[in-house]
């Protein structure tokens, strides 16, 4: 029965991991891909990781499984801010079509 | 010894013993010396104000904050799933700036976060002395700061604040 | 001209699927279900869309965002591992490639703000 809800859980994230890799394809700018990614990706190793702890209930694997989560959603978001932050002030531009880009007029 | 050590030696022995999970002595004493080093060194930056942890109100707010951001992320994932997924790319980018009322260092950090594993914005930037963030956002619905905000911030900052400051 | 791209991608995309599930590759471990042999595959095609845009990223920072999800698909590779050969240390591996992923993200995007790394 728990084998049966891992693998339920393990290919609802490899399907979220698949929409996120998709993403860093097609959408146009540096920001997009990396909001998508950064998402899509996280959420879906989230889910093969709790997979992963409800095939090996309490043991070794399993409490490194949940210890891994928790790493991974305090650390994902930082490194996207991170980088979307020295992209910014390297000097990538926006898209073409976006709307408005506050955080240039205050630089000024 | 100060009371941020302290603190920070449990939580440290914490993940220590789950690393090693099936405990037996010879982990545990060699863990003992580790996180005791480890918290003596570093233990000062850890938390400021250490009488907040004695406050139990504090933990129930965290407990209704996790399950309302794990709702909000699975929202995320749908949202880019179909906006990748979508032939004619419904974007609409642009960085707009929020206003929010958080004082504190990581009630900032846990906002940022949570801003960032939410539907449609990313935060950027933060300018801590008066209190702006930049926030990217795939979808703009408006350009001012006041809407923007309400949109944005609302939901996250009433929780926040009655766990961090 | 849009649709017509879409519709390609859609196709080539179908077709790896295909082929992948459908190729009968030996393999050397004992699978519990048809469905995890075939999770791996998912995976890898994840990982050539991330090489692919290292490869042609017109910018550095998109080689930098590429890298830093390469990063984190190697985590979900390690943990998948794990289950069909039974090996508890897989995970281990795991931890330890998430640890170093998230310092050298932080190093290339403190390189692409071009500052120095004392601060």
């Amino acid at each position: 029965m728990n084998e049966t809800i891992g693998m339920f859980f393990i290919v609802i994230g490899l399907v979220f991991d698949f929409f996120g890799c998709l993403g860093l394809i097609r959408l146009p700018d540096v920001y997009n891909r990396l909001q998508a990614a950064t998402k899509c990706v996280t959420m879906g190793t989230c889910g093969i990781l709790f997979g992963l702890f409800l095939f090996k209930g309490f043991s070794a694997a399993g409490i490194k499984a949940i210890l891994c989560i928790l790493f991974l959603i305090l650390t994902a978001p930082v490194s996207a801010h991170a980088l979307a932050r020295g992209a910014h002030k390297s000097g990538v531009k926006l898209w073409k079509k976006s709307v408005c880009d506050k955080y240039e007029e205050d630089k000024k | 010894m100060k009371k941020s050590q302290i603190i920070l030696f449990v939580l440290a022995f914490l993940i220590w013993s789950f690393l090693s999970w099936p405990p037996d002595y010879q982990h545990l004493i060699v863990g003992i010396f580790v996180c005791g080093f480890v918290s003596f060194m570093t233990g000062d930056m850890f938390t400021k104000r250490p009488y907040r942890l004695k406050q139990p109100g504090r933990y129930l707010w965290f407990f209704y904050y996790v399950p309302v951001f794990i709702w909000e992320c699975i929202k995320a994932n749908i949202d880019v799933a179909y906006r990748v997924l979508h032939p004619d790319l419904p974007i609409n980018p642009g960085i707009v700036k929020v206003k929010t009322t958080l004082k504190s260092e990581s009630a900032l950090t846990f906002l940022a976060n949570s801003i960032t594993l939410t539907p449609g914005t990313m935060s950027v930037d933060i300018d801590e002395e008066n209190g702006f963030l930049y926030v990217h956002w795939i979808d703009v619905k408006s350009k001012d700061i006041q809407r923007a905000t309400e949109i944005i911030v609302k939901n996250f900052e009433d929780i926040l604040r009655r766990i961090f400051e | 001209m849009k649709r017509l791209r879409w519709l390609i991608g859609l196709v080539a995309i179908v077709a790896i699927f295909g082929i992948a599930i459908f190729y009968p590759y030996a393999s050397l471990l004992e699978w519990q279900s048809p469905l995890l042999k075939h999770s791996f595959s998912v995976l890898f095609l994840c990982a050539l869309f991330c090489l692919w845009r290292i490869l042609r990223g017109p910018t550095p920072a998109d080689r930098a965002v590429a890298i830093d999800i390469l990063g984190i698909l190697v985590l979900g590779f390690c943990a998948l591992l794990g289950i069909p050969t039974g090996r508890d240390w897989y995970i281990d591996i795991g931890i330890a490639w998430a640890l170093q992923s998230f310092i050298s993200t932080l190093a290339l995007a403190k390189y692409l703000e071009g500052r120095n790394f004392d601060e």
